[in-house]
């Protein structure tokens, strides 16, 4: 029986909440396959977020911690995720499908001679992975026969573990990667810094196309995303057009969401955008256009010209709250 | 230079599949086949870093005979030649790793350009993957290269979450290509023309001697849940008090 690796992910210290996800997925997991739940935390001076990732239940927490592995690059850290994943006797590796695990995992799947499934979303009885294609028009299930199985998980198909008291051994790993050998550098990281809450964690989202016609416009999504406390959103063609930045593009190619409510401001609805929004529990549409496909997945659809009906949004919101 | 850059041969990325009644697969009949949008953007890049240090862009793909098409629409774009590995067996990201191993082991290129993932499977594994087996570094998500005078290593920005990585890459490398890389260009008319005398060589996948058991097996396909339908309001008002008292979202 074989134990699940999860790589967790952490900024500035403090482990990332979309990690949960696949902690929540590992332990359901290893629940039913046998095996315990391992994490692994990779970088320098990483102890305080090992620390942190012992309250979710696993078992054991391997730290690898040195100079050269911070900051990350999928050359080294893979190497460390192959090497631990050997120690940890693992059958399952995997992380929360964000940026980073999607550049790592499948090198660490090529290193470990291990088949991989991509942003899966259950698992069925026979222990096939599901996870969507085509724009999340069909999932499949998918099999993975080699012994050691690579996943991410996508967010939004799982309860963040819960936090509970700490827990689990703390493994440091002595690591043996050549730095020197390794064919890529970092530069730098260029943030966008923002106040608003992550749009994977964000309870609302506020989302903004290309119907905004502008940064101007698009500030109106903006003003209604602060009432409200909520994360903003966007399409393709906003971020193309440089209006927003280009994490905050929700779709196929972009972040995958699924929040308590998502106001769709302005946005026509390809499949490459609800790929990325589909799930959220309540979804509204604001268009002039009432044709657009947007409207087939609205749970409210309204027929209004942008300019006019989200600033009276804004004041009807207001005189709600007040 | 000499760029090895990929093309897949996907359904086109703007028409909503079905899933076949019987859960073998997805509905294709009627549906038009395109190059994947991403791998466009890889071929773009190629033909711009060609244009300016001078060299050869390879187009390579793997899949049935008719993904001749895609090739040629890359060589009207302005790549030089293509290489067709002929397979109608099922593949899994890890085989056309290996497949494109050889290939980049045959033509030596000193870059290969990718597609960060195909819009088909929407895997992203294949550029990384790739990589590893290469022993070389990797650049994915790309939304900036930029070669250095020599030819030696490429400074590439990457889209991650929060921001932007930047990050310099020995070549040879991967860079697998994101939307904002570039706006590819149409192929012009006299493209095309010249497309049609290009060669393209096919090679059969079993000819080339790399194992080709797949480690990723699809079996049954579902259709996603569907969303029950909802309501037109016919004004703000209606709608804020909804989302109040009805969703209780607000
Ligand atoms: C490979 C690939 C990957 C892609 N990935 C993504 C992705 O991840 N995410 C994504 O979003 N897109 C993605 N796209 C792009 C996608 O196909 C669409 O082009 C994009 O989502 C359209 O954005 P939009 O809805 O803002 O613009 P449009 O489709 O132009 O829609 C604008 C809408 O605004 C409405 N409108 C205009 N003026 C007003 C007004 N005054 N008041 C009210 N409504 C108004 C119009 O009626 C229209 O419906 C991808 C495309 C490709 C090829």
């Amino acid at each position: 029986m074989g134990n699940a690796l999860i790589i967790a992910e952490y900024k500035d210290g403090k482990l990332k909440k979309g990690s949960r996800a696949a902690f929540a997925f590992a332990r359901e997991y290893t629940q039913k396959n046998g095996g315990a739940f391992h994490v692994l935390v990779i970088g320098h001076n990483v102890t305080d977020v090992a620390e942190q990732c012992r309250r979710f239940g696993a078992e054991k927490v391997w730290q690898a911690d040195a100079e050269g592995l911070g900051p990350y690059l999928a050359e080294s850290w893979a190497q460390v995720v192959a090497q631990v994943a050997g120690d940890s006797q693992a059958e399952l590796v995997g992380a929360t499908a964000t940026a980073l695990a999607k550049d790592l995992l499948p090198r660490v799947a090529a290193k470990l001679d291990a088949g991989m499934a991509s942003d899966i979303m259950g698992i069925d009885d026979n222990g096939y992975f599901l996870r969507p294609v085509w724009a999340g028009n069909a999932v499949v299930a998918a099999e993975i026969t080699s012994p050691v199985k690579v996943v991410t998980v996508r967010g939004t198909e799982f309860e963040p573990a819960p936090e509970g008291e700490p827990g689990g051994e703390l493994a440091p790993v002595t690591v043996n990667v050549d730095l020197g050998a390794l064919k890529k550098r970092f530069v730098r990281f260029e943030e966008v810094k923002s106040e608003r809450p992550e749009l994977t964690e964000a309870a609302i989202i506020i989302s903004g196309g290309r119907g905004t016609k502008g940064e101007e416009g698009f500030k109106l999504v903006e003003q209604l995303a602060d009432l409200l406390g909520a994360a903003v959103g966007a399409t393709r063609a906003a971020v193309d057009a440089g209006w927003v930045p280009n994490d905050l593009q929700v779709g196929q190619t972009g972040k995958v969401v699924a929040p308590d409510l998502y106001v769709a401001v302005g946005i026509s609805g390809a499949i490459q955008h609800l790929a990325g929004m589909k799930g959220s529990k309540t979804i509204v549409a604001i268009n002039k256009d009432e044709e657009a496909p947007i409207f087939s997945v609205a749970d409210y659809g309204l027929v209004a010209d942008l300019f006019k009906a989200v600033p009276e949004m804004v004041e009807e919101i207001k005189k709600a709250k007040a | 230079m000499k760029i090895l850059v990929t093309v897949k041969r996907v359904t086109d990325p703007d028409v909503k599949v079905k899933v076949k009644s019987d859960g073998t697969g997805v509905v294709t009949d009627g549906i038009d086949y395109k190059v994947n949008p991403f791998d466009e953007i890889a071929v773009e890049e190629a033909l711009r870093i060609k244009e300016k240090a001078g060299g050869e862009v390879v187009v390579a793909s793997i899949g049935p005979a008719e993904a001749t098409k895609e090739i040629r629409s890359a060589l009207a774009m302005g790549a030089e030649r293509g290489i067709l590995v002929t397979t109608d067996q099922p593949l899994d990201p890890g085989v056309v790793a290996r497949v494109l191993a050889k290939l980049v082991e045959e033509e030596k290129p000193d870059l290969i350009l990718m597609g960060k993932q195909a819009v088909d499977g929407d895997n992203n594994q294949t550029g990384q993957m790739l990589a590893e087996l290469l022993g070389v570094g990797q650049a994915c998500f790309a939304s900036k290269v930029e070669l250095a005078d020599d030819g030696g290593k490429a400074t590439v920005t990457r889209e991650v979450d929060g921001g932007f990585d930047v990050v310099e890459v020995d070549l040879p490398a991967v860079i697998t290509a994101d939307l904002r890389l570039n706006e590819p260009r149409y192929a012009s008319l006299p493209g095309i023309m010249k497309a049609k005398k290009k060669p393209i060589k096919e090679v059969t996948l079993d000819s080339l001697g790399v194992d080709t058991n797949r480690k990723v097996v699809w079996h049954t396909f579902s259709e996603p849940p569907v969303r029950q339908a909802g309501i037109m309001v016919p004004d703000v008002p209606t709608l804020v008090a909804k989302l109040r008292d009805e969703a209780k979202v607000i």
